[in-house]
């Protein structure tokens, strides 16, 4: 397999839909923790949204439209601070996709590293925040290295969600500094970052629809 | 859980089609939610906009109307409303003047507001964010999301709102906002926890014997948590968290017409000294009765007297609240000429309402 087609990445959104639901109560419950506990509720609403809309996101005429589509249709139904954040990433990714009706290990890198650009633009997160970031930046790091050393989109995939597990488990030692949870310092230590744990689901769905 | 609801999933709609039917001069549009005047304004006055998660009634829907706020986007409980509703809602209301947002201080809010500003910048409709951020009881800016936008939020849609009626333009109304930002600060504190409807438990765990001093208004965790303790008690922590406090210094995104993009701006609140004159605002979160407000005012009144600061206007009573919560807040705002003026103008809104 050489590159990713529309279809795979439908594919990938509807996967991501059904985590959503089936973990709505588990990222709730995150959030709830150190945040306002209302992660799983929102996540779910928008890619229920997304879910609603799969026929006409099938055929959209090439990837560019069927990410600025979904981004469009996060940022007005998921709300909070994730709504703004993955619409952004949908968005800015569907930037660099002029055209493009399917993605090779690069394009799949450059997409995301332009949309993860823009998510840390947009809520101003770098790496140990206990973010989102703290799954997406090292994934797109690791498509770089996969893409350096040549590896196939399956094996890219596999480094990939690795790193992103990684990632997510590291939030747990983390102090928050961003999102409500920064209000609780030092006693945000020792509970995961549910938005890291949403980007996890959502990167490990694309593996699993294309794999 | 035992709340007035129907379904859980219909509860925003179903509240704002009350407030229409029970507030005639209000017109309310679901998709996307939005809740405005039902008479246009005159040509060229700045649209003061606001909004935020559900869950605070009566702000800010209950401050829509002539003196106050033009338009206000609520959001699901507790969470931020999306940017497509300030976009649609703006576009509906905007009189050739400009669009002012008042937003709040919370991460969510900020970014969805912030979108909504690129939006209608980038069809040249000139939109300015100006941040709420007066709650005390978050100490610094520099590892958290800064402090949150709590009472001080009520206080400047009202005057803000009256310039706005003035005939102030954007910038002034803008400056304005500004300079009640950096004049108000505020402390809350909480005897019980609130619940959330789609949750349907308890937002956070706190014991029968104990208080949270400095609460944010969805249950965030304040300073401390204490043995709950006399009403003077708890209004003496408050008035000294907010008459102590140094002065704040922080950097705010604000749009930059200029250069089309966010630049931030530094603003900085003065401590408050004797010889101040003040709007006070003592708030329910809900659930405490406004007879036990009445009992904080004269405690707060005291303490501030022997300050010699002294109250020149005051809100006693539920305005910013935190659905079922029980519990408090005081909000103190530096008054001067200017803004005194504004808040004495008429207004006619279903939560403030004074005047002609």
């Amino acid at each position: 397999m050489k590159t990713i087609n529309i279809t795979q990445l439908v594919k990938w959104l509807e996967n991501s839909a059904l985590v959503m639901r089936e973990n709505k109560d588990y990222l709730t419950k995150l959030d709830s923790d150190i945040g306002d506990a209302d992660h799983g509720f929102n996540m779910e609403r928008g890619f229920n949204k997304v879910l609603e809309k799969l026929d006409e996101l099938s055929a959209s005429k090439d990837i560019a439209s069927l990410f600025k589509n979904t981004g469009m249709t996060l940022i007005s139904s998921i709300g909070g601070a994730s709504g703004p954040l993955y619409g952004t990433l949908f968005l800015q990714a569907s930037i660099v996709l002029k055209d493009k009706t399917e993605l090779n290990l690069r394009d799949l890198k450059d997409c995301l590293d332009n949309g993860v650009n823009g998510v840390k633009l947009r809520g101003k997160a770098s790496i140990g925040d206990k973010t989102m970031i703290d799954v997406l930046d090292p994934v797109v790091q690791s498509l770089s290295d996969s893409l350096n050393a040549e590896l196939s989109i399956s094996e890219a995939l596999t480094d990939m969600v690795q790193v992103a597990e990684k990632g997510m488990k590291s939030t747990t030692d983390l102090i928050a500094k961003k999102g409500r949870a920064s209000y609780l310092g030092e006693r945000s230590i020792g509970h995961q970052d549910a938005g890291a744990t949403s980007s996890y689901l959502i990167v490990k769905s694309l593996k699993k629809a294309i794999n | 859980m035992k709340k007035l609801i129907n379904k859980i999933e219909d509860v925003i709609v179903e509240q704002m089609q009350g407030m229409a039917v029970a507030h005639p001069d209000l017109r309310i549009n679901l998709e996307p939610k939005y809740i405005c005047r039902n008479k246009a304004t005159k040509k060229g006055k700045v649209v003061i906009l606001s909004g935020g998660g559900s869950g605070h009634e009566p702000m800010h829907g209950g401050f829509v109307g002539v003196g106050m706020l033009d338009a206000a986007c609520p959001g699901e409980v507790f969470t931020s409303p999306t940017p497509d509703q300030m976009y649609e809602c703006a576009k509906a209301v905007e009189n050739g003047g400009g669009v002012l947002f008042l937003v709040k201080n919370y991460t969510g809010d900020v970014m969805n507001f912030e979108m909504a500003a690129e939006m209608l910048n980038s069809e040249g409709i000139e939109t300015q964010n100006i941040l709420i951020d007066d709650d005390v009881a978050v100490k610094d800016s520099l590892y958290t999301a800064g402090r949150r936008g709590v009472g001080t939020t009520v206080i400047m849609e009202k005057i803000v709102g009256a310039a706005s009626e003035a005939g102030y333009n954007l910038n002034e109304c803008a400056n304005l906002a500004r300079k009640v930002n950096s004049r108000g600060r505020s402390m809350g504190i909480a005897l019980t926890s609130c619940i959330v409807p789609a949750a349907g438990k308890p937002n956070f765990d706190i014991d029968e014997d104990e208080i949270e001093i400095g609460v944010g208004i969805h249950g965030e965790p304040g300073r401390k948590r204490i043995a709950h303790t006399t009403a003077d008690e708890i209004t003496f922590i408050l008035t000294n968290a907010i008459l102590d406090d140094e002065d704040y210094t922080r950097q705010l995104n604000e749009w930059d017409a200029e250069s089309s993009g966010w630049k931030e701006k530094t603003l900085v609140s003065e401590s408050f000294k004797s010889g101040d004159k003040m709007i006070a605002m003592v708030n329910s979160l809900g659930s405490t009765p406004v007879s036990e407000l009445y009992s904080v005012y004269r405690k707060l009144d005291e303490i501030c007297a022997e300050k010699e600061i002294s109250l020149v206007r005051n809100l006693v009573g539920a305005y910013i609240t935190a659905l079922d919560m029980q519990g408090c807040s005081i909000t103190l705002v530096r008054a001067d000429e200017e803004i005194l003026k504004f808040w004495d103008s008429p207004v006619n809104t279903p939560g403030l309402r004074w005047g002609k």
